[in-house]
């Protein structure tokens, strides 16, 4: 904090005097008690010391400006006097000022314990861990709540349609998710395929066996690496976008009002988001896995000399249809990881316009946790079932 | 109360031809305005008419194309943000929703302002904060509240307190009584004209509750067709304009007016 006097002139600084006259203690106030010398005063108040008087007297009539502050500190000074026992017989403010007095003494005023920074204790720190854990579970709770009922809605709209299926719905947000995010998955996977291409190549110079760099990363971009990215890149930007596109809508009461006509929010908000974002994930994928073995391709050319036609024949020899399909399989579940935990963190939302923020940060760490947790027990899956 | 401008240097507010534009769209066509110590000024007018645009201009938020607004005498129509230091601990702002700090509590909310103009103990600081919140009339408890725990009502009591945290001469609110229901609108009305009186505050409040403006307003700036027109209610019911015509004098206007 800066440390800036306040510009407030104080035309005649506050004066404060205390006379002991054996039976009854005077206290005088004069000048300004304002804000501004709200802490020089108290520091004066506070060294006061009252004596034996049984009565008291408080004349403050010399005041030439008072403000709440001011006229807080003199109720306080006379609730004081009036604790230690003492009658306060006289208490006279100017006459301007009898309103405000009055109205600052109505009220019994005392501050409550922790209205500044609270002190945390080993308790309160034990307390955090508690919530936290019941407000995990509860979340994953919720979620599995949420999982079944779009899984419901979801197969409901495609088996038996109440209406017909929000067709135009579903093939905007395959253009919003897939057809938009081709250039920066693109990219994102040809620079990979460069990487893991010069990585292996390296790594493989020591047994002379460069050639196999093509094998390494075939099998290594089609099984794992293409879907994991794209998985990731499209959980940063759809399923962050989901969830802000939701919460915006719940912050402005559009979830409300859609409820209020009879329309049913997650057929029309979560399942065109699910099944778009099913249909365009494996799209993106296969995409990411073909431009991911250029780049590879491109590097082996420059770098080792491989001919695009030896490229193409190692290739073959390497990977399977199998192959791709693994890594194609796991495509449609990721999608419905990220759409459902993007949509559950929008519908999450309260009625402000920091939960929207809150919200949208979470979903995306939670889908990308979720994605990698998911592609570890498919490696283990995969693995028992000698795939 | 005051029917004409005032005189001299006990005009807190002096606006002179201001004009306020976003674009091709001229909000404010050379406007004058005085707003005198210890008066309650309201500001009416139609949506989009630019009132709140006038009190951000006011307090500095929004720079005019031309003009020059002095609060205290000193220019905030300015570009230059210097020219504001030291006037923000003599003025408390109200915004419409309340516009608490959402990570703090009332509390520290109320504290922001004592913390960054003064060096006042915590324990004085907690006793002021107890005693604004007794003043705006919030239970005590509501202390530890975040804002996202107060009803629309507290929070314009809460933003209230905070305004008012270092006793401020001078009070904007903006739209203080909307979104209250009519009792909590009537208190909010008294509790202003206490405050404003038991403090000797001047008040400029935007507002368009013609119980608000009955109650507790001394006089009302109207702003139509990029004009200002100042009056009283008696005299503005009186106005040949059609629009003051039909917003004092309508079924509603006449209502508040007879009340």
């Amino acid at each position: 904090m800066r440390n800036l006097t306040p510009t407030i002139v104080v035309a005649s600084p506050a004066t404060l005097r205390v006379q002991d006259q054996g039976r009854v203690v005077r206290v005088t106030a004069g000048g300004d008690w304002i804000v501004a010398e709200a802490p020089r005063l108290e520091g004066m108040l506070r060294g006061l010391r009252f004596g034996e008087a049984r009565d008291a007297e408080i004349d403050a009539s010399a005041i030439e400006l008072l403000d709440s502050a001011g006229a807080w500190l003199l109720v306080r000074t006379k609730r004081e006097l009036e604790h230690g026992g003492r009658k306060v017989a006289k208490f006279t403010v100017p006459e301007r000022y009898t309103n405000l007095v009055e109205t600052i003494d109505r009220d019994d005023i005392s501050p409550c314990e922790g209205m500044h920074h609270p002190r945390p204790t080993i308790q309160q720190f034990l307390e955090r861990i508690g919530r936290a854990t019941f407000s995990a579970l509860r979340q994953a709770y919720a979620m599995t709540g949420f999982l079944g009922r779009v899984t419901v809605e979801t197969s409901e709209a495609l088996v038996a349609p109440r209406r017909e299926l929000p067709f135009a719905a579903l093939v905007h947000q395959i253009e919003e998710t897939g057809l938009t995010a081709l250039p920066i998955v693109g990219m994102l996977a040809f620079l990979l395929g460069i990487v893991l291409a010069y990585q292996g190549a390296d790594q493989l110079k020591r047994f002379d066996a460069q050639i196999y760099t093509i094998d390494f990363l075939g099998v290594g971009f089609l099984r794992e690496l293409g879907g994991l990215v794209t998985a990731i890149i499209v959980a940063g930007r759809s399923g962050s976008a989901f969830t802000a596109q939701i919460g915006t809508m719940r912050v402005n009461e559009e979830t409300d009002a859609m409820q209020t006509i009879g329309l049913n929010i997650t057929e029309i908000l979560v399942v065109p988001r699910v099944l778009g974002l099913m249909i365009a994930l494996p799209i993106l994928t296969f995409f990411a896995d073909v431009v991911g073995i250029i780049g590879g391709m491109v590097m082996t050319y420059f770098h080792l000399g491989i001919t695009i036609p030896a490229f193409m024949r190692e290739l073959e020899g390497a990977i399977t249809l199998k192959t791709l399909l693994v890594g194609l399989v796991k495509a449609p579940v990721f999608a419905f990881v990220i759409a459902l935990v993007g949509c559950f963190e929008g519908m999450r939302v309260e009625k402000n316009a920091a939960s929207v923020g809150l919200l949208t940060t979470r979903s995306v760490v939670e889908s990308i946790f979720l994605i990698i947790a998911l592609d570890a027990g498919f490696s283990i899956l995969f693995s028992v079932l000698g795939i | 109360m005051m029917n004409e401008t005032g005189a001299g240097d006990n005009v807190v507010i002096r606006i002179r031809g201001l004009v306020n534009a976003f674009g091709d769209e001229v909000i404010h066509d050379h406007i004058d305005l005085d707003v005198v110590r210890g008066e309650v000024m309201g500001v009416v007018g139609g949506s989009g008419s630019g009132k709140s645009v006038l009190l951000r201009s006011i307090v500095g938020l929004n720079h005019p194309v031309s003009g020059s607004i002095k609060v205290f005498g000193r220019e905030t129509a300015d570009t230059e943000s210097e020219n504001l230091k030291g006037l923000q601990l003599r003025w408390g702002v109200l915004f419409q929703e309340g516009a608490l700090f959402s990570s703090q509590t009332v509390a520290q909310n109320i504290q922001v302002p004592m913390r960054r103009w003064t060096h006042m103990s915590q324990q004085l600081m907690d006793e002021l904060t107890a005693m604004k919140l007794s003043l705006v009339g919030l239970p005590a408890d509501a202390a530890l509240k975040f804002p996202s725990e107060l009803s629309g009502g507290m929070k314009k009591r809460a933003g209230l307190a905070r305004a008012l945290a270092l006793d401020p001469e001078l009070l904007f609110l903006d739209e203080p009584t909307s979104g209250l229901d009519p009792i909590s609108g009537s208190q909010f009305d008294e509790l202003l004209r206490e405050l404003q009186q038991s403090l000797g505050l001047t008040v400029f409040m935007v507002t368009h509750d013609l119980d608000t403006l009955r109650a507790t307003c001394d006089r009302i700036a109207v702003l139509v067709n990029r004009k200002i027109t100042v009056g009283t209610l008696k005299t503005l019911a009186a106005n040949s304009d059609p629009w003051i015509h039909e917003y004092f004098s309508g079924v509603r206007g006449r209502a508040a007016l007879n009340a």
